[in-house]
């Protein structure tokens, strides 16, 4: 019982898909913007990697090991564009401002990355789990980035006003440096230090030293 | 990857499992299962996303005539999307005659697509070419409320390059055929927070009163940095920039004027305008 406990919540903090394995930045950076989009982007990306590590797990015995990586492409291309289809009959305004980033899924380093090392080893059951803990660790990220986008980039949340801009009257400046995307990255490496100063068993070896240097002969000579 | 392959009855059925009859067999199964399972869902779910297009862009004709509040799908007075629209006919103009064309079936025609086709469209020289299209669609639609004296309400779907991309928009005016009651953008690639601020609601109402034409009745609608004090001549042509976003107040001052000039609606409004004027003295001498 503890291993599928762990599986689920280990993804939250411990091994989150974007603060330790740095996967899946590139649609944190670009739907964080506001909140309900991320929200949306967030139900897609769990139910894709949920979804797609059932089916692959699944299906894992009969699948040839040469074409194990198109197949899991195709099993999880036809379920994101479920998910887009279904997102323009349901959403249409949510589905319109998320635009190429739901298609975008497919690419989405965790969603892949979960079935190739999770779900072709383990049976359906974990393998969803897997797949709904990595996607929570994915949109708990999102999640706090919005927090901090929408609000002081734009001064509201869920596109209800909570800081009253200037432009509308207030005394909030927008700080329009929260809207580009170059901030999703300043506030994913914070998140990222601030979860290894918590943790600090995920604070990586630096690669290499550099070596004193004692050699002064060769500049001699 | 590290396949399991301790046990013995694993490692046989590997060996089958990966003879070229079963990959293509796999590969087969899974094309069939996926495609079939796609184009369902395609397919179900078609009707109503034409509906949410269609839902979509009367909100965004209503929006620009001023009809529609900016966060809510019903007007003041409670009415629903379907209600408000009703009230406008939608009409195909030919640009270069002004006059209505009969004969499209105004539920597939789409202006934007036409553009893109060789015999629907024609290359725009650079020096007509103002808002970036490079090319122009023969036939456009418009959307009007008719009253008694005339057009009332006129709609007119408008684009242009900002910065990033092209802006899709509508602009209305009014029953003069000069005022401008409102300019919209559904659809654009503009920075937010920058060029983006074409959403705004503030800009957006400070186009409401505007003229669109000068007394020469060519097109005169400028962006400026500071706008005249009111009353003077120009004031009444003049909508503040977008501070911080040069190209994009320049692709919409463009844009407003290249479909408001000859070549877009200029030869419509003119036709309808003169048209009103003979309806007016004919109701005055009646």
């Amino acid at each position: 019982m503890s291993s599928q406990k762990e599986v689920l919540i280990d993804p939250i903090f411990n091994n989150n898909p974007i603060a330790l394995q740095v996967l899946g930045i590139c649609s944190a950076l670009a739907v964080t913007i506001s909140m309900s989009t991320t929200i949306v982007m967030c139900l897609a990306v769990i139910f894709v990697t949920t979804m797609s590590n059932i089916c692959v797990s699944l299906v894992r015995n009969y699948i040839p090991t040469n074409i194990r990586i198109i197949v899991q492409m195709t099993i999880i291309a036809s379920l994101v564009i479920v998910v887009d289809q279904f997102l323009q009959a349901v959403a249409y305004d949510i589905s319109k401002s998320l635009s190429v980033f739901v298609g975008l899924i497919i690419t989405n380093c965790i969603v892949m990355g979960r079935a190739e090392a999770f779900a072709m080893q383990n049976g359906p059951f974990l393998s969803a789990l897997d797949g709904f803990g990595n996607a929570l660790g994915y949109s708990v990220i999102l999640i706090g980035v919005a927090l901090i986008r929408e609000p002081l980039g734009a001064g509201t949340l869920f596109g209800y006003e909570i800081l009253p801009t200037v432009a509308n009257g207030g005394w909030y400046t927008t700080n329009g440096l929260l809207l580009l995307s170059p901030s999703a990255f300043f506030i994913i490496g914070l998140f990222i230090w601030a979860i290894r100063s918590w943790k600090s068993d995920q604070v990586e070896e630096p690669e290499y030293e550099i070596a004193p240097n004692l050699q002064y002969k060769e500049a001699m000579e | 990857m590290s396949n399991d392959t301790s046990s013995e009855t694993e490692a046989k059925s590997a060996s089958s499992r990966d003879s070229l009859k079963n990959t293509f067999f796999t590969a087969f199964l899974l094309c069939l299962v996926c495609s079939v399972l796609v184009s369902g869902m395609a397919v179900v779910l078609k009707p109503i996303q034409v509906e949410n297009k269609l839902l979509d862009q009367k909100k965004n004709i209503l929006r620009a005539a001023g009809m529609l509040p900016a966060n809510s799908d019903r007007a003041a007075d409670g009415r629903s999307i379907d209600d408000l629209f009703a009230e406008f006919t939608v009409k195909a103009v030919d640009l270069e005659t002004g006059e209505f064309v009969e004969g499209i079936d105004l539920d597939i025609y789409d202006p934007v697509k036409a553009a893109q086709k060789a015999d629907l469209s024609r290359a725009l020289s650079a020096e007509e070419d103002i808002a970036t299209l490079r090319r122009l669609e023969k036939i456009s639609l418009v959307y009007l409320v008719q009253g008694e004296a005339g057009i009332e309400k006129l709609v007119l779907p408008v684009r242009g390059y900002g910065l990033w991309g092209t802006l899709y928009g509508y602009l209305a005016l009014d029953s003069d055929l000069t005022t401008i009651t409102g300019l919209g953008f559904y659809s654009h690639k503009e920075t937010p927070g920058l060029g983006g601020e074409v959403d705004n609601v503030a800009w957006k109402a400070s186009w409401s009163g505007v003229k669109a034409f000068t007394e020469q009745r060519t097109p005169g609608v400028k962006l400026v940095k500071q706008r005249s004090p009111a009353g003077s001549m120009n004031a009444d042509y003049e909508v503040d920039a977008l501070s911080g976003a040069t190209f994009t107040t320049r692709g919409v001052e463009n844009l407003v004027n290249f479909w408001t000039g000859d070549l877009g609606f200029g030869r419509f409004i003119q036709l309808q305008s003169q048209e009103q004027k003979q309806q007016q003295n004919t109701l005055a001498q009646g």
